[in-house]
This record gives structure tokens, C-alpha cells and sequence, in this order.
């Protein structure tokens, strides 16, 4: 039985990384022969980031069984983490040190974030967790959309008013330039990295999630006085998972922060409006359902790029898909309706398998 | 001291009208207990239609105000009937998301009708304002009267909820659905008028609103509607004093550190506020704490 469980989420996990390996290879093979559109291309890079947000806001929504509004908060943190350094320390590394370092310096930053924001966070229960989850992220995108950072030789200044008031050396430089953001970034983001971290954040959490903490950390989903009862700490676990999943989505952040020349902290960046997108990826995809996640972030990114020949059409269509989409999934009388559908296709193809 | 008055003043009746839109998502959360995200956007339907009417039509402001609020009652109806009721016994994550789609339905939809540039909107209230302490502290018409509709509505409202059939219905359903079901109450007629209620809230608040910041885009209402949820959550949601409280002090907290700390922090710091709240009071000011059984 345990090695029935065993096969079955292995199989699950492999065949995860074979469809993401799969996807990565056919698109490939379209930038080689020259089929692939600007647009696409210019999407391969998004489209890894937002599956790898879908992918850990399934954790905390789907396994953790939280309701986080504030996931593109823990993004911005990760995106001006990195966009930072490259600004500073990489700017003089070659490309791929540069890249590397900064990705572990956003999942370390974010993460830590996400410790800190967790402790108050994580006490509260359902729906007022979503609220402080939300204000926390705008509170995240609000603050940094007003600082100003500048480097000189006699270390970091900072300020909240403007760059004068930082009171630079000559030889300083401003890297956070208040509502105008980080200026002139690399912007060396490639898909084959997307691709890695994309597969590692899967490798991560399907790790987790498989394991004795992901079991447990389910098992406080399902029943918090249960699982408290015999031994697990739901706080500890809970706090795993929403740590795990922040510092995943610091990540997802550098590499869009170095997918732009130019970043800046706004509503249309990391909003509140970010993080219910996510959600949406998460609920469409299969709550629970990493591999859904990830189909659901590529068909929901690339689908409103498809629409765009409807111009003024194409959001006005993408909510009637989505509550035509949500209807048809959850709701009882729809769920009754497909059972009925199935039960007498089966019972006409059983009809057909006794004639033969 | 006279400019803190003034600050004070201006922040109540910006706490009157987040009140009146958080009156509408706590309504809603309490009875059917869902987070209706839409509702801000209901905000910005009412204030196109108050506009449709008195530019392009020519309407006085008073029946430009009742146009308003019948077509956003009908509005919130019939998303009810369409959107939410099919979905009632599913998760409360799928209607979460299907009210987001609803809002992004509206917001594009009004979009589409009248266009991305943004339109100036005339205030519907036309009274002289008030001097007070030899005309240092001037407070507008807009102001003093988003503030008495705030309190006439809560009065209104109370007095329905505890004095009529209907609003006793609401409790009722609110308190228990099922044992509501077994004392003969009508549980989806009672939660439609409930939408019905809050969603003509929402046409007022979208007037008060205008009239006071009188810009209308197709955004208008998204914001302002975070903010009021943000109040029903202060106040405990499900609460309809703790809406009205939370709203008001929201306001309040929101124009007094506009005006002494930064224009651009203060959302953070209501935020801020209502997050130190809750570390202290987990269901907001007035909610109930609920223990949790095995």
C-alpha cells in the first residue's frame, strides 16, 4: 500500500517535469526553425515566472490550505533584491555569476520576508488572513515605490524623500530611484534559465510535498486540532510552507526583474491585482494540482496575448471565459451535469462492449 | 488646530462613504459568506450612471440618484442570480474567483462603453458651505452631506434589520442557514435582497464618492472598494457597527497621515493600523470570535 503511494507520486512528479521538459523542448525547436512569433518569444521568459509564482502560491493555497493575497509582495522584494545587486556588486561579475548570485540573494531576502510577515500573518484564520496577506504586499509595493537608495564610497544611503536628500559623494551612484524605480538593468533573463529555476522550484515543492513535512503540513489543512493532538505544530509547518513558497516567489521576482530595463514598484507591477492573477492560475489550475498550475499560468498568459486581435474585447471575453471556466468546474449543478453525461456514456459504451 | 479640524472633518465623511461601502461587503460576507469582490466595482457603475444622467440627459441630480441606485439594485441582482447563486454549497475559493471575473467584467465592460479617458464629474450636491470659527474651517456641502447620509443610512438600516420580517430573515440566515431553511424562511430570496440592499448602498456611496473626488474611470471603484473591505475587517466582518466604525476610523487614519506623514504612506499605514489590529483583536473590533470544536 505505502509503495502503491510511493509509485503513484512519483509517477505524478516525473510526469510534471516531462511535460515542463517537453514544453521547453518544443519551443526550442520553433526558436531554431524560425516559427515563433515576436510576441511569443517575448513571452517565454513570463510565462516561466508566472508558472514558478503558480506553482508556490499552490503551496500555500492548495497544500497549506491559506488564502494569500500578497504573493506578487513577496515577488517585488525578490525583483528589487536582485535588480539591486546586478546594479551593484554584479554589476562587475560576468552574467551567469551575476544571475546565480542573484537568485539565491532574492530567495534568501524573500524568504526572510516571508518568515517575518508569517509570524503575525500565520495566527489568523481564513479570510482575515487574506486580508492582511493583501495589505502586507501593498504595504510592500507602497513603501518601495517611495524609496530612494543610492552607493558612494562611504556605503549605502537611503532616504524617503528624494535623491537630493540622500547626500551623495560625487562618486555615488542612486539605484532606487523613488515612483521612477531601478533604471537601465541588464536584462540577461534567458528561458533556458527560466526553464532551471522552473524545474527546481517543481523539484523543491513536489519534494516537500512528498515528504513527512508535506504530509504533515497537509494534515494540519485538513484538521488543525487533530494533527495538533497527535504531536504536529501546525504554526511550524504552516510557517514552512508559507517561508518555502515566499522565497520561491523572491525567485520568480529576479528573474522578472532581469527580464526588464526598467523596474518600478507599481499597482501594475506587484498589485494586489498581481497576486488574485495568481490565484487565479492556482483555482483554475486545480487547487492542489502543481501540474495544473503551471498549465493553468501558460494558457492564462497566452491567452489574452491571443485575443488581442478583439483589442478593446479581449479582457471584456477573458472574465466571461474565466466565470464561464468557474461555473462549469464548481458549481454543484454543472459537477451533476457532467456525472449524468459520463454515466451515460459509459453505461451506452457498456451497451455496446455486451452486443459485440 | 483649526487645519486638524478641518483634516478631521474631511476624514470622517471619507470614513462616512468607505462606511457605507463596507455596510455592502459586510452584509454580503455575513449572510452568504463570501468575499464579493465585485462590489467595489458596483461603486464605479453607480457613479457612470449619475453621470450618464445629468451630462448626457440632462436629469436633475435627485432622480439622476435614484436612476442610480435602481440600476446598480438590479445589477447586483442579477450578478447574484447569475454568477453566485449557481455556485452556492461550492468552495468559497470558487466564488472568490468567479466575483473577481465579475469585476473584471465590469471594469472592462465600462471600459469599452466609455472609453480609457478619464471624465470629470459634476457634484450632485449644490449647498452653500459651512464657515465655522470666523471661516477658518470651511466644510463643504459634499462633505456635510456624505456625512448625514452615512448616519441616516445606518439608522435606516438597523432599524430594517431589527424591526422588519425580512431583515429578521437576514439574521436569521446569517446566524444559521439551514435551521433558517427549517423555520420557513426563503433562503435565496433573503440572500438576493441582501445583494438588492448592499448594491444600492453601492450606488450611493459611488455618488457620494464622486461628488466628493469627482474623476470617474472604470478603476474608480476598485480601490475605495479594498479600502472598505479593509473596514468591514477592522470593524469584523459580518459586523454592521464594526463596518460603520471601521469605515469611519479608516477614514479618519487615512486623511490625518495624508496631511502629517506622507500622502504616498498612508496607505501603508492604514494598512499598517489594521494589521497591528488584528494581531490583537483576530476578528476586528466588534466581530465575534468563534471557537473552533472538535
Amino acid at each position: 500500500m505505502k509503495l502503491k503511494y510511493k509509485q503513484k507520486s512519483l509517477r505524478y512528479s516525473l510526469l510534471t517535469y516531462a511535460m515542463v521538459l517537453a514544453f521547453y523542448i518544443i519551443c526550442e525547436i520553433m526558436l531554431m526553425t524560425g516559427n515563433m512569433s515576436s510576441l511569443m518569444k517575448g513571452m517565454l521568459v513570463p510565462l516561466c515566472y508566472y508558472s514558478i509564482l503558480a506553482v508556490s502560491l499552490n503551496l500555500v493555497v492548495g497544500i497549506s490550505g491559506e488564502l494569500s493575497l500578497g504573493h506578487a509582495g513577496f515577488m517585488c522584494i525578490g525583483a528589487f533584491t536582485g535588480a539591486i545587486f546586478a546594479m551593484t556588486g554584479g554589476a562587475s561579475l560576468p552574467g551567469w555569476a551575476e544571475l546565480g548570485i542573484a537568485i539565491v540573494l532574492g530567495a534568501v531576502v524573500s524568504g526572510v520576508f516571508g518568515f517575518l510577515i508569517g509570524i503575525p500573518v500565520l495566527r489568523l484564520r481564513g479570510d482575515y488572513l487574506a486580508i492582511v496577506t493583501l495589505a502586507f504586499g501593498e504595504i510592500i509595493k507602497n513603501v518601495i515605490n517611495v524609496v530612494y537608495l543610492g552607493v558612494d564610497s562611504r556605503g549605502w544611503h537611503f532616504s524617503l524623500k528624494d535623491s537630493l536628500s540622500l547626500g551623495l559623494e560625487p562618486d555615488g551612484q542612486t539605484i532606487i530611484k523613488g515612483a521612477q524605480g531601478i533604471t537601465r538593468l541588464p536584462r540577461n533573463a534567458t528561458f533556458t534559465l527560466g526553464i532551471v529555476m522552473l524545474i527546481l522550484a517543481l523539484f523543491i515543492i513536489l519534494n516537500l510535498i512528498n515528504s513527512r513535512y508535506g504530509r504533515a503540513i497537509m494534515a494540519v489543512r485538513d484538521n488543525r486540532i487533530a494533527a495538533e493532538s497527535i504531536g504536529i505544530s501546525a504554526s511550524r509547518y504552516k510557517m514552512l510552507a508559507f517561508v518555502t513558497a515566499s522565497a520561491i516567489a523572491g525567485v520568480a521576482g529576479v528573474l522578472y526583474s532581469h527580464n526588464l530595463s526598467t523596474l518600478q514598484s507599481s499597482s501594475s507591477n506587484f498589485g494586489y491585482n498581481q497576486s488574485i492573477m495568481m490565484l487565479v492560475f492556482v483555482v483554475l489550475g486545480g487547487i492542489g494540482n502543481i501540474r495544473g498550475s503551471i498549465i493553468a499560468a501558460v494558457i492564462l498568459t497566452i491567452l489574452p496575448e491571443k485575443l488581442r486581435f478583439l483589442d478593446d474585447y479581449r479582457m471584456l471575453i477573458y472574465a466571461v471565459v474565466l466565470i464561464a471556466m468557474m461555473l462549469f468546474n464548481s458549481a454543484p449543478s454543472a459537477i451533476a451535469f457532467r456525472e449524468r453525461i459520463a454515466a451515460s456514456l459509459r453505461r451506452s459504451a457498456g451497451k455496446e462492449a455486451a452486443d459485440e | 488646530m483649526s487645519s486638524f479640524i478641518s483634516f478631521l472633518i474631511n476624514g470622517i465623511s471619507l470614513g462616512s462613504v468607505y462606511a457605507i461601502i463596507a455596510l455592502g461587503y459586510t452584509m454580503v460576507y455575513g449572510i452568504a459568506k463570501m468575499l464579493n469582490f465585485a462590489h467595489g466595482d458596483i461603486i464605479m457603475v453607480g457613479g457612470y450612471v449619475v453621470f450618464v444622467a445629468t451630462s448626457m440627459y440632462g436629469l436633475p441630480g435627485w432622480l439622476a440618484i435614484i436612476c442610480s441606485i435602481v440600476v446598480c439594485t438590479v445589477l447586483g441582482m442579477t450578478i447574484e442570480r447569475i454568477a453566485y447563486k449557481p455556485l452556492r454549497g461550492a468552495s468559497s475559493l470558487s466564488v472568490l474567483i468567479t466575483a473577481i471575473g465579475v469585476s473584471y467584467f465590469l471594469q472592462n465592460a465600462a471600459l469599452i462603453i466609455f472609453g480609457a479617458d478619464t471624465k470629470s464629474f459634476n457634484s450632485v450636491v449644490n449647498l452653500p458651505s459651512i464657515k465655522l470659527m470666523g471661516g477658518k474651517i470651511v466644510i463643504s456641502d459634499e462633505t456635510l452631506v456624505t456625512i448625514l447620509t452615512c448616519v441616516l443610512v445606518m439608522v435606516l438600516l438597523t432599524t430594517f434589520i431589527n424591526k422588519t420580517k425580512t431583515g429578521q430573515a437576514m439574521l436569521a440566515v446569517s446566524a444559521d442557514k439551514g435551521a433558517a431553511t427549517l423555520m420557513g424562511i426563503n433562503v435565496n430570496r433573503t440572500i438576493a435582497i441582501t445583494f438588492a440592499i448592499g448594491s444600492g448602498l453601492a450606488a450611493i456611496a459611488g455618488v457620494l464618492l464622486c461628488s466628493s473626488y469627482p474623476v470617474l474611470s472604470s478603476t474608480t471603484g476598485s480601490m475605495p472598494g479594498i479600502k472598505a473591505f479593509t473596514a468591514a475587517v477592522f470593524g469584523g466582518i459580518g459586523s454592521i457597527p464594526g463596518a460603520m466604525i471601521g469605515g469611519i476610523l479608516l477614514g479618519i487614519i487615512e486623511n490625518l497621515s495624508k496631511a502629517y506623514i506622507s500622502s504616498q504612506l498612508s496607505d501603508p499605514i492604514v494598512f499598517g493600523i489594521l494589521i497591528i489590529l488584528l494581531l490583537f483583536k483576530p476578528s476586528g473590533l466588534m466581530g465575534k470570535q468563534i471557537q473552533e470544536k472538535v
